[in-house]
């Protein structure tokens, strides 16, 4: 009996050491498809060539860089007030029994697959930029609204996780002391919130850059570097979704490169939102 | 009478992390006994319990120093097996703990465990162990209902049944009757009254009133420490120590 | 009495935007969802449930794709859901906070932070690739159970914590193994928890392209064997649409997979909310 326990405790540390063993094996794999081409045309060749032509054997992904960093900041620029005003709207300006109708409304919206926000970014926004501000309407404007919209749950819930928190004594504190309700808001609870806001943001960040098949469908194809909010592009995930489907040789082992570059970036962003949650647990 | 003491525990001490709950407690337990272990708050009562069947394995950074016989076996001796020592050893919990089931399950789970698989097997230990906390007469039409249904005086009898239906040859008391009406705590103490007849019982009684009507000896603990034991009639009317007299009289408590 | 009133106007103000910000965004997201059930319901009929693609999908129905999806979710599961309940048992009861937990809990946290094309890229060099096993349910099974593997562990571990200590204290007391305790106290208890871990998982999944595309691969034949390459129904709404094969049918796909993963996932809110009443 003690020795079956003992083997029945070993298997299940075998288990648990699943997740780890998976990401080990991500990351061994992606780095060992990607490394060599980086090595072989130089980190800053890859990183900083604006040329991405695979038949002439030039992988600059700068441009994908650019984008992508673009893309997301237009994601945040709408995504944050929205998120921000959602969350608000949520714990402080409506009775807590309707409150609990609209979370599971987020979840469940949140649930909806990217395809589909990307679908109705095509059909709908697409047309809509391209008749009122020009362009071809497949531009980093409709790859930054449809992803503000894909990017609020994830603000939103861990916001409004962040205000649930606190200690009560903070609004009925500043209440007495006759602040309005909005300056309770605005000047005592967000600003105690803020690591577990900021934290939700960094997250939302996250999810934004890793986001492909949405952005496929309405960023364009442009490997250019973009000039303006109406042009069409490309980022570090569509220029792996894209291309994966025919690339070989080098042209695959870049499109790994840029997963790695991609991976990176990811994984700073979510230690870091780690790591401000955690401390905020203090 | 050291053979024939059913417990021994030996200048046991026992720490939780660096804070000693039991200061080197010396006592013998013997069988077919209620033996009462009172005093105020934070003694160590329930410490002492749970160490004589090893629950405090359960508590992460504790250790002792000393030792607790059963039977003359050490019953920290590393080739004891828990799980036997504590269906020897059974304990009831001041709250009372119905697991999620019906109540035959909750009295059958003790057997299962042990491999008592067989039906008409678990029907007799069933009712024996109902019979023996005097709570089959109110649940036989009912057994497969659920547990959590019951009144908390019954609920409590069922945690005894459950206890009993191991067949243990201790009984670990930690205040029964806490939160039961007058009514159940009577029945529970006539049940004990019967179980003595086949059973050492170690018993931390709700109160002192209790602990005089109920046992045969005691052992008054303040601050993890024993301060004295002796009969009954003897600790409670003419108490040996002075801290043990003035909490019998109530003077702190 | 002058500053009063611009606090208060202030006030007024903020709340208003806040409402509209709010209001307007929700109208916007139902307004999405609406668009496409709108045109996608009228093509939903039986024999679009029924009938494979045909003609790449210019006609017919999503019968292949639906089996796609149903066996690839099926095979993340098998192996999603052992693991990470595996897992979560491990953390809560074997264990307590040390540094293999925390590792451990640093490799899920991280591992739910990898976007979906990486892990796409992951599936499609070491299962279809190096493993040999080419474009198939068991590479996109095995890829989409490694995608899950965080939620399950997360909901499950919540689900063992919230048992009762005093129930284990039981068990133990009567003899029982920590072994025996899991398995006939702790688990049952948690299952609904877990189960609705899982149901959040399959809806997940079945949402899931980047990963898919790049590992079950695209063929619209109906699949053989494990090791046969599908289509599930989230690739094929994204192939319809982007190659702008049939609108009608794009629609159509589009609102057959609005309407399972609802399904699942206000199947999964109304297990939480019944076991959360169940439990007080």
């Amino acid at each position: 009996m003690q020795l079956q326990e003992k083997i029945i405790g070993k298997i299940l540390l075998l288990i648990a050491l699943s997740s780890i063993f998976i990401l080990s094996l991500i990351t061994f794999f992606i780095f060992e498809e990607g490394i060599p081409l980086i090595l072989k045309i130089g980190p800053k060749a890859f990183l900083l060539g604006q040329k991405w032509i695979p038949s002439k054997g030039l992988f600059g992904i700068f441009p994908m860089i650019v984008s992508s960093f673009w893309v997301t900041i237009g994601a945040l620029l709408l995504g944050i007030p929205l998120g921000l005003a959602c969350t608000i709207f949520l714990s402080e300006l409506i009775p807590p029994s309707i409150a609990t109708l609209f979370r599971p409304a987020i979840q469940l919206l949140a649930a909806i697959p990217s395809v589909i926000y990307g679908f109705w970014g095509l059909i709908v926004l697409v047309p809509l930029i391209r008749n009122y501000l020009g362009g071809p309407g497949l531009s980093i404007l409709a790859g930054s609204l449809v992803l503000s919209f894909m990017i609020l749950p994830t603000i939103i819930t861990i916001s409004e996780d962040a205000l649930k928190t606190l200690p009560p004594s903070y609004k009925a504190g500043a209440l007495a002391l006759g602040a309005t309700h909005w300056q309770t808001i605005w000047r005592v609870l967000i600003p105690a919130a803020r690591s577990g806001i900021v934290a939700s943001v960094i997250l939302g960040m996250g999810r934004a850059i890793g986001e492909t098949m949405a952005m496929i469908m309405i960023l364009g194809n442009a490997v250019k570097m973009p000039t303006s909010f109406l042009e069409s592009a490309r980022t570090l995930t569509t220029n792996i979704g894209i291309e994966m489907g025919y690339a070989s040789g080098s042209h695959r082992q870049a499109l790994f490169a840029t997963g790695i570059v991609l991976f990176f970036i990811i994984m700073t962003l979510n230690t870091l939102a780690i790591f401000l949650s955690k401390r905020r647990a203090h | 009478m050291f053979q024939e003491s059913k417990i021994i525990i030996k200048d046991f001490s026992f720490y939780y992390g660096s804070v000693q709950a039991l200061k080197n407690i010396n006592l013998n337990i013997q069988p077919k006994e209620i033996f009462t272990v009172f005093g105020p708050a934070r003694s160590g009562k329930t410490t002492l319990l749970k160490s004589l069947n090893r629950l405090t394995d359960l508590i992460f950074g504790t250790s002792y120093t000393g030792a607790i016989f059963l039977d003359g076996m050490d019953i920290y001796d590393p080739k004891v097996g828990l799980t036997h020592l504590r269906r020897r050893v059974g304990m009831v919990f001041d709250l009372p703990t119905p697991l999620p089931m019906s109540i035959f399950d909750n009295i059958a789970y003790g057997p299962k465990l042990s491999g008592t698989n067989r039906r008409n097997r678990l029907d007799e230990i069933v009712e024996k162990a109902l019979r023996s906390a005097v709570l089959w007469e109110e649940v036989k039409d009912r057994l497969h209902t659920s547990a959590l249904r019951l009144s908390g005086g019954q609920q409590q009898r069922l945690c005894m049944a459950r206890v009993l239906a191991l067949e243990p040859e201790v009984l670990l008391l930690d205040e029964p009757c806490s939160g039961l009406d007058p009514i159940s705590t009577a029945s529970i103490e006539e049940t004990l009254f019967q179980l003595k007849k086949d059973y050492s019982i170690i018993l931390v009684p709700h109160n002192i009133q209790q602990a005089s009507r109920v046992a045969d000896r005691a052992g008054f603990f303040l601050n993890g420490e024993l301060v004295e034991e002796g009969p009954v009639y003897q600790i409670f009317t003419k108490p040996k120590d002075k801290r043990t007299e003035d909490y019998v009289t109530g003077r702190f408590g | 009495m002058i500053i009063n009133r611009t606090r208060y106007l202030t006030q007024g103000i903020a709340k208003i935007l806040i409402w509209i910000g709010a209001l307007s965004t929700i109208a916007v997201m139902i307004l999405i969802l609406l668009q496409i059930l709108r045109e996608g319901l009228p093509v939903l009929h039986l024999h679009f449930f029924l009938e494979s693609p045909k003609e790449m999908g210019r006609e017919g129905g999503i019968f292949s794709t639906i089996v796609g999806t149903v066996a690839l979710t099926l095979v993340a599961i098998f192996v999603g859901a052992p693991l990470g309940v595996g897992t979560a048992i491990f953390l809560r009861e074997y264990t307590r906070e040390s540094k293999i937990s925390r590792m451990i809990r640093f490799g899920t946290d991280c591992l739910a932070g990898v976007p979906s094309i990486i892990f796409g890229l992951f599936g499609f060099v070491f299962f279809v690739i190096r493993l040999n096993m080419g474009w198939s349910i068991l590479s996109g099974g095995l890829t989409l159970a490694a995608m899950i593997l965080p939620t399950v562990i997360s909901t499950a571990e919540e689900s063992i914590k919230a048992i009762p200590h005093s129930y284990r204290e039981v068990s133990y007391s009567l003899g029982g193994t920590k072994w025996q305790t899991v398995t006939r106290v702790v688990l049952p208890g948690a299952l609904p928890g877990i189960f609705t871990g899982i149901l959040l998982s399959v809806g997940r999944s079945i949402g899931e392209t980047a990963a898919v595309i790049l590992t079950a691969g695209s063929s619209l034949v109906m699949p053989t064997s494990l090791f046969s390459p599908i289509r599930t129904m989230s690739v094929h709404f994204y192939i319809l649409a982007r190659e702008g094969i049939s609108m009608k049918m794009a629609y159509g796909t589009g609102a057959a997979l609005i309407l399972f993963v609802l399904i699942i996932n206000v199947m999964a809110q109304w297990l939480i909310s019944r076991y959360i009443r169940h439990r007080s």
